[in-house]
């Protein structure tokens, strides 16, 4: 049994809870005494059914105004998997909880009402999706029910959608019909309505993509949280180098460098909890022993030789801005890149990307809040940064004000400069 | 080449253990809150895996109701001797006296409101500026939208309009002075994950968790342990049954569950059968308006 993180991105109209509710509710996730909560508030939809969307919704102001603001972490599991569901806002006002939900996600379902088509929101959470580098997508064409289960309709659609999505760079991309409302193709299937549809259910898709190859295995880093010299008499040696794998595989004899510093050593041991691993791979934490004594401490990366990292401290990136505050050229920020803080100053806005077409807009003096930018950054110190479409584990780093100390961006990075 | 694959416990332990190492590396001076309950029994096998052979970075910090089960604070007393690790207790009672505050009353009287303040105290007592803590976000649909790195004010206050954006691994663990940060590890693990990872690595619970025959007392169609400190109405009718605990808090507000599971896989294969979630067949505290949960965070409670 594995994980399965997934995203959906969507507002109360798209059936998005609905279709929440369906999945926690039909794959029995849905205590007695929450559906007994659901069912005291009175709410029900149109066909008198329970409203399924209660489930979701779980702050003061979000059930009052029947949106969703912040993200939700759901959870159910089948024999197959355990699934976490980043649940988001859909709302173009609501764009970096989306980029935050999607951030940790493999997987996005996106909702497009079968009477509507591809819309702008459409549009928006593919391109969010596809920007945040989430290997799959779902489309799943919603409220079939409605269009009298019409084969042509959703065929259009899928059509529709294709033509747009030539610009993604979306590696898979599945399409199914469903109706959140009345169950079908969400945990069971739709012989009855939809007889002209051969695949799977929205939950037996979920089951089975794969998606253990989401782990990039190729390039190793390693980044040192803390090091661990217990000094006793035990272990009056022992150094051990506390981390997590975040790409990339460990075994003992492995020729590695130690970087920024560049030393060169070998790996003595891999542990976890006093036990001795084999190989440690990502996403594991474990604990690493050297041959060699080299000065390391937090925020160095441990790189098989062969796997090179050079340290960089210009960059270019895509960022979201996620602040009321506007963000200009010039400005100065903590950044936070796995381990590691550094100041950085945002040198030159290079375009503002629209997020319902991909179009770049240049001339751009300020980032607003929800913005998505093309930015050149220089660090004060150096950083040992992937490209976030080569490694989304290590090309991912986040903007923090540098007085309140809030998180005021996300950021992926697109060039380096050596 | 062999398969790379990891078990999705084991993919949940590997975060927990990412984010404890992070408040290592990031705080000065971090606690880790221990209550005796099977979460945060978890969260203390999950540092034993974060840092040894090394010592814990943390102490462990008991905030002690005074109503607590007595096979809680023996197991307590008996974990913290075996680690060799430090342990900080800090009572209700003495806060309540000191600051003369009043003792809830009634038929729902419970000290577990109180404990945010004599949490609140140890925090400025010690100076703590991040508390590890073993919430879920499984257990009610305020906690779901908690982060991981949950940033609160100097009154403790949790501002769900105010909480950071929090993406990928990287946690801003950034504070000014007098703020500080609960922490929760296992967040994305649900009570099954709870238990599961128990059975895997083989941890004792205190024995209250399996079944035994206890004097209770029927409210509201739960089975409140009887005790001293639970207040008794003439009418309340007092019962022996055979239960467990699904949860072990406060005596005053945890509930017990009817059980036979005198094992790890009887209490794992009642709760895939249970059609009620944790805190409601447990927790009276929640019941007490829609948003109990929320309100409360928003007092500084976890």
């Amino acid at each position: 049994m594995d994980i399965l993180r997934f995203i959906t991105a969507g507002n109360v109209d798209d059936g998005k809870s609905t279709l929440i509710g369906r999945l926690l509710y039909d794959t029995k996730q849905i205590f007695a005494d929450q559906l007994e909560a659901i069912e005291s508030s009175g709410r029900v939809n149109e066909d008198g059914q329970v409203d399924l969307s209660l489930l979701t919704d779980g702050l003061k102001a979000e059930r009052e105004q029947g949106i969703t603001i912040d993200v939700a972490y759901k959870y159910f599991s089948t024999e197959k998997r355990k699934f976490i569901i980043a649940d988001a806002p859909g709302h173009i006002q609501y764009t970096r909880n989306m980029v935050t939900g999607a951030s940790n996600s493999n997987l996005s379902i996106i909702l497009v009402d079968a009477r509507k088509g591809v819309q702008e929101q459409t549009r928006r959470h593919s391109i969010i999706s596809s920007l945040l580098g989430i290997p799959h997508l779902v489309i799943c064409i919603n409220k079939m029910d409605l269009v009298g289960y019409d084969e042509q309709v959703y065929n259009q659609i899928v059509e529709d959608y294709k033509q747009f999505a030539r610009k993604l760079q979306a590696k898979d991309v599945t399409f199914i019909p469903v109706s959140a409302l009345k169950g079908d193709n969400i945990v069971e299937g739709s012989e009855l309505t939809m007889p002209w549809y051969q695949g799977p259910s929205l939950l037996e898709h979920l089951e089975q993509v794969p998606v253990s190859q989401d782990f990039n295995l190729d390039d190793s880093r390693f980044p040192v949280q803390y090091v661990i010299r217990p000094l006793t008499a035990e272990h009056q040696d022992y150094r051990g180098y506390a981390g997590k794998v975040i790409s990339g595989t460990y075994k003992a004899g492995d020729k590695v460098t130690v970087q920024p510093s560049g030393q060169m050593t070998t790996v003595k041991f891999v542990e976890l909890g006093g036990k001795e691993l084999e190989e440690a791979f990502a996403p594991m934490s474990v604990v690493l022993q050297l041959e060699d004594e080299v000065d390391i401490s937090r925020g160095d990366v441990i790189v098989k030789a062969a796997d090179g990292l050079e340290a960089a401290q210009e960059f270019e990136a895509e960022i979201c801005w996620m602040h009321n505050k506007a963000l200009k050229p010039g400005a100065k920020l903590l950044l936070r890149h796995n381990s590691t803080e550094t100041r950085c100053v945002v040198r030159h806005i290079e375009y503002k990307i629209d997020i319902n077409t991909l179009d770049h807009l240049e001339d751009v003096d300020q980032v607003q809040l929800n913005d998505i930018c093309r930015v050149q950054i220089k660090t004060a110190s150096p950083l040992l940064l992937d490209k976030y479409a080569d490694n989304r584990s290590n090309g991912g780093f986040i903007l923090v004000d540098e007085t309140s100390f809030a998180t005021v961006g996300a950021g992926m990075v697109a060039e380096i400069e050596y | 080449m062999t398969k790379r694959y990891l078990d999705y416990l084991d993919q949940l332990e590997a975060e927990a253990i990412h984010i404890m190492r992070e408040v290592a590396g990031q705080f000065e001076k971090p606690a880790l809150l221990f209550s005796g309950g099977k979460d945060s029994i978890t969260l203390v096998r999950l540092a034993e895996k974060a840092f040894r052979p090394g010592k814990f970075p943390f102490p462990l910090v008991h905030i002690d109701t005074g109503h607590n089960f007595p096979e809680a604070i023996r197991y307590r007393d008996e974990l913290a001797e075996r680690l060799g690790e430090k342990l900080i207790v800090r009572h209700v009672e003495d806060t309540i006296l000191r600051k003369n505050l009043s003792e809830p009353k009634g038929r729902y009287a419970s000290r577990n409101a109180l404990q945010t303040h004599t949490l609140l105290e140890t925090i400025e007592e010690f100076g703590f500026d991040a508390c590890i803590g073993g919430a879920r976000r499984d257990e009610e649909k305020a906690r779901a939208k908690e982060r991981i790195f949950s940033v609160r004010d100097e009154f403790g206050q949790w501002d769900p309009k105010r909480q950071r954006p929090e993406l990928w691994n990287t946690f801003n663990g950034r504070i000014s002075k007098g703020e500080n940060v609960r922490v929760f590890p296992i967040s994305n693990w649900t009570e099954l994950d709870v238990w599961n990872y128990i059975k895997r690595e083989e941890i004792a619970l205190p024995n209250i968790y399996y079944t035994h025959e206890r004097e209770c007392l029927v409210r509201d169609g739960k089975l409140m342990a009887w005790s001293d400190f639970i207040y008794q109405e003439p009418d309340d009718e007092v019962v022996t049954r055979q239960v467990r605990f699904r949860t072990v808090g406060d005596m005053t507000c945890t509930a017990a569950v009817e059980s036979i599971a005198h094992d790890i896989d009887g209490v794992i294969a009642e709760i895939l059968e249970s059609k009620i979630s944790e805190r409601g067949a447990t927790r009276i505290d929640d019941k007490l308006s829609e948003t109990a949960m929320e309100d409360r965070k928003k007092g500084g409670y976890f």
